[in-house]
């Protein structure tokens, strides 16, 4: 791929045909431009590199060991499972608490409120973003958690020994817990699925809507029949991308969590995640534990980077759908 | 003739019975949806700004970091803040022009070339990255050589973002009118010339305030700090050379602490630091509604 292409306005059609030659700085200018857009994709290419490289030593003296268990330095042993399930397992709370949330607001936004409403509410919804990572943590830790670890007491006394909530409920139970994290997840996570949903289901055609609404379709009906089919691809990206987003996010978790390397089915009982542990254990690691938490982040970039490359590839399809090509 | 049917006025009343109802009870639920949001958020704020205010004094925002077994009228977060301002400086420095020079790539040169396609898509994506990957990612090919420094954490908080800058600059160079473009090159002036004095200058006020946005994200972010610059407490003015402090790495010391004083300066810390999130927001609303020509 040259670098230099004539570039389609620029050139001049006209009797005398004026110099062709463009000015080395007109040139020059155009190669800066175009490494600093390729910088985004060197940092992608090496990020991947250097944490594999960084992580080899685990990937090699481990094998698929990784996938085990069984993390315990003071052993030697670093399996990965442990972590790979918390993750996943804040990751869906996070997801099952923001979603609804996220698309109430995204279609009251669009389909409820006058206008002027809907900016005021699309700020204060922003400020859930802007407020950081780590003052979520410290209040999650010294306020919530044990605000909330009496209602999960209640919860796990009342469940205890039911079928199926019982071991899901059921106590053991503590303040920082899965469930803790699930749901400072879900609040760090509301304002982008909201936002990218709201965008998805403002394209629905005014026309489609209109016409649900003349036929006599109540409110309701008219999102089930007009919206619903036609942003419901879109909303699904926004999802993926806040999973995206609940999977990497590290701080507040890593305060909430409990931190204790365990699988179990109790969403209340204390837990670990992946960049929960990178972040409290790589500080006083070293040697084979070093390269263990880098492989756990050389997972946890492929995991993440899996899912946005998919969310982006369908919010950008239904968007195109959007502009009708 | 086809027999007409007598005209009836239809019903334009609201429908009666499940109808009406189940309409009511979602439009409800939409309303809660944003009320369970407004809960956490007025909470988080009431109690950071209950607990934090009464420690903020001129004296704590400028004296240096205690032990944390200090009782809380001891010390302050001097050495955080300033170390706050090096790093995110030195990271919008690096960031805000390279995403710059980016976006005009994509919208001025690239067009719907495949490989401005390529850069944009995963430019988009590369905003999903964690943040703790950015800092094992500098710590493997910066720290590991050149040991911990301010400058280790502005690569990082520069990692993250550079894709916002790129996302938000290419909106706003969208924006721009071609007839703008095509007005300069009639009377002569060559493509990069045009990009810097006509599209940048139309574009700026939506470029700054995204900039500016950006720049409240990185300033919040934690994690890829961490393994950049070696949380201590001391003082580091020199952001290119030795281990460095910030904000969001002190409140993460001190959330962990048992010591009661250490604690009510991580509440301190943590006002200090939405405000200033707050305050980039508030100015980045502020440029967009005074200085941005074109608007979507």
């Amino acid at each position: 791929m040259s670098t230099v292409t004539q570039a389609g306005p620029a050139a001049p059609a006209g009797p005398a045909p004026l110099s062709e030659r463009r000015p080395l700085g007109d040139r020059g200018f155009q190669v800066l431009a175009l490494a600093c857009g390729l910088l985004v994709l060197v940092i992608l290419v090496l990020i991947a590199v250097s944490t594999t490289q960084q992580a080899s030593s685990w990937f090699t003296t481990e094998g698929t060991k990784i996938f085990t268990s069984n993390w315990d330095p003071t052993t030697g042993n670093y399996g990965a499972l442990t972590f790979i399930y918390g993750t996943a397992i804040t990751a869906v709370i996070a997801l099952v608490l923001a979603v609804p949330v996220s698309v109430g607001i995204a279609l009251l936004l669009t389909e409820v409120v006058p206008y002027r409403w809907s900016r005021p509410i699309v700020y204060v919804v922003d400020l859930l973003a802007v407020v950081p990572s780590v003052v979520w943590g410290l209040w999650g830790i010294l306020v919530f958690a044990p605000w909330v670890a009496h209602i999960y007491a209640h919860i796990g006394n009342v469940l205890n020994g039911v079928w199926v909530l019982g071991p899901l409920f059921g106590p053991p139970t503590s303040g920082a817990s899965f469930f803790t994290a699930g749901i400072i997840l879900a609040f760090m996570i509301t304002p982008i699925v909201t936002s990218l949903s709201r965008e998805v289901i403002a394209t629905v055609p005014a026309i489609d809507k209109e016409g649900a609404y003349a036929l006599g379709a109540t409110r309701l009906e008219m999102i089930r029949g007009a919206v619903w089919p036609h942003s419901q691809g879109g909303v699904v990206g926004a999802v993926l991308l806040g999973l995206g987003r609940a999977m990497g996010e590290t701080i507040a978790v890593a305060l909430v969590i409990g931190s204790s390397p365990v699988i179990t089915s109790h969403l209340f009982a204390p837990g670990y995640n992946m960049p929960a542990v990178i972040a409290n254990e790589f500080g006083e690691s070293f040697g084979l534990q070093r390269a263990a938490l880098m492989g756990i982040g050389v997972l946890l970039f492929a995991f993440t980077i899996i899912i946005n490359i998919i969310a982006r590839g369908i919010v950008e399809r239904s968007a195109r759908r959007k502009r009708g090509a | 003739m086809a027999v007409v049917a007598e005209y009836q006025q239809p019903d334009l009343r609201e429908p009666k019975g499940w109808r009406r109802t189940s309409n009511r009870i979602v439009t409800a639920l939409m309303v809660l949806a944003f009320v369970l949001v407004i809960i956490p958020l007025g909470f988080v704020l009431f109690t950071v700004i209950a607990k934090g205010v009464s420690i903020i004094s001129w004296s704590f925002l400028t004296s240096s970091i205690p032990p944390q077994v200090a009782p809380a009228n001891v010390g302050g977060i001097g050495p955080a803040i300033l170390g706050t301002i090096e790093i995110v400086a030195l990271a919008t420095v690096l960031a805000v022009p390279l995403g710059i020079l980016g976006a005009i790539y994509l919208n001025e040169y690239g067009g719907k070339n495949w490989l401005a396609a390529l850069i944009g898509f995963f430019s988009d994506v590369m905003t999903g990255v964690p943040s703790i990957i950015m800092g094992l990612f500098i710590f493997s090919i910066w720290v590991l050589h050149f040991g911990y420094s301010g400058l280790a954490g502005a690569f990082a908080l520069g990692c993250l973002m550079l894709p916002v800058v790129i996302r938000s600059t290419y909106e706003m160079l969208r924006l721009v009118p071609d007839s703008l473009r095509e007005g300069s090159y009639a009377v002569g002036a060559t493509k990069a010339r045009v990009t810097m004095t006509v599209v940048l200058p139309a574009a700026i006020g939506g470029i700054v305030s995204g900039a500016l946005l950006a720049v409240a994200r990185a300033a919040g972010e934690t994690a890829p700090l961490l393994f950049t610059i070696a949380t201590v407490t001391a003082a580091n003015p020199n952001v290119f050379k030795g281990a460095n402090t910030a904000l969001p790495a002190l409140i993460f010391t001190n959330a962990s602490s048992p010591y009661a004083g250490a604690e009510q300066r991580g509440w301190g810390a943590a006002l200090t630091l939405i405000v200033i999130c707050f305050v980039l927001m508030i100015v980045a609303r502020f440029v967009t509604a005074r200085f941005a020509r074109f608007s979507r």
